[in-house]
């Protein structure tokens, strides 16, 4: 926790680095909706963008995971996860948005 | 201890002996395994979410309810909560006085208590506008996406008290420590299943 220890000063500054850009990706996702710098739908792509970069971030500096040999069982799972996850929302959404377009 | 970095989500600790690395390596991937399924969890209140957001049948719309000051106050608080979570894991895995680790978890107790004052005075003032989950089919997905996040805040607010007093009743033995870490990997989970729901609920609902 003391300067006295490199390990934990770098650790500290890691931690320090995934904040810093956190909250640039969060003030800029805030900003682009309360300045309305495009359309509608582009503002809402550029939300989406940053909200995934934030959570990469979130990912890398928060919970360590990287792409070093050690940790590729939970970068798997999180790959994995990810896979389901696109499937049954994206599935979701294409289905009831479908059937809604045809009960119209 | 090069060697053991990366070995497990979160922050890495030292250990004395193999034995200790490999038991809170098996520890941690397994309560990795239920974040990975609380994750789906969401993702499908999402994704039922998104389809209900325009069956408003005349009711209040996201643009009528939401507050862009309040979601953008919510969000630093636990952003920042996260940052002081990561010093309390750090102060612990170094063992720095007893004091700085209970310091860094009070003040990311603090700060959740501070996000769930703000958003239950959220919901009240959405309740007070008419906006109830019986309202539509859109408040009533609001309302099962939103306060789940919330009662998963409550539970690691709580999770971190019996952390605190286990911290000074028992010390930082192994299972302490193991416990400490799932419950980091917990508290920052938390946080990134917030960056979709600011994303996707709040800004989505305050784009015009």
């Amino acid at each position: 926790m003391t300067a006295s220890n490199p390990q934990a000063a770098r650790e500290i500054r890691t931690y320090a680095i995934g904040y810093l850009l956190a909250v640039l990706l969060t003030g800029a996702a805030f900003g682009a909706v309360h300045w309305r710098v495009a359309s509608a739908p582009t503002v809402f792509g550029i939300v989406l963008g940053l909200g995934l970069m934030q959570m990469i971030v979130h990912f890398r500096f928060f919970l360590h995971i990287t792409l070093g040999k050690s940790s590729r069982a939970d970068l798997q799972l999180i790959l994995f996860s990810t896979l389901i996850i696109v499937l049954m929302v994206s599935g979701t959404l294409v289905i009831l948005f479908n059937l809604h377009h045809r009960m119209m | 201890m090069s060697a053991a970095e990366g070995a497990h989500p979160g922050l890495n600790l030292t250990h004395p002996h193999a034995k200790a690395q490999e038991e809170t390596e098996t520890a941690l991937f397994g309560f990795w395994v239920f974040l990975m399924s609380d994750a789906v969890i969401f993702a499908l209140l999402f994704a039922t979410y998104g389809v209900m957001l325009h069956a408003t049948v005349g009711g209040p719309t996201p643009a009528d309810v939401y507050e862009i000051g309040p979601a953008l106050l919510e969000t630093a608080i636990l952003l920042t909560s996260s940052f002081t979570f990561g010093l309390a894991s750090v102060a612990m895995k170094h063992d720095a006085p007893r004091r700085r680790l209970l310091g860094w978890m009070a003040v990311t107790l603090v700060l959740g208590l501070a996000f769930l004052a703000l958003e239950v005075r959220d919901f009240l003032t959405m309740v007070a506008q008419g906006a109830t989950p019986m309202r539509s089919g859109y408040l009533s997905s609001f309302f099962a996406l939103v306060p789940l996040h919330g009662l998963h805040v409550a539970a690691g607010c709580l999770w971190l008290v019996v952390m605190m007093v286990q911290v000074v009743v028992f010390g930082l033995d192994a299972r302490v420590r193991i416990n400490t870490l799932r419950l980091g990997l917990f508290w920052h989970f938390l946080d990134i299943v917030w960056i979709g729901l600011f994303s996707v609920v709040y800004l989505q609902g305050l784009i015009r």
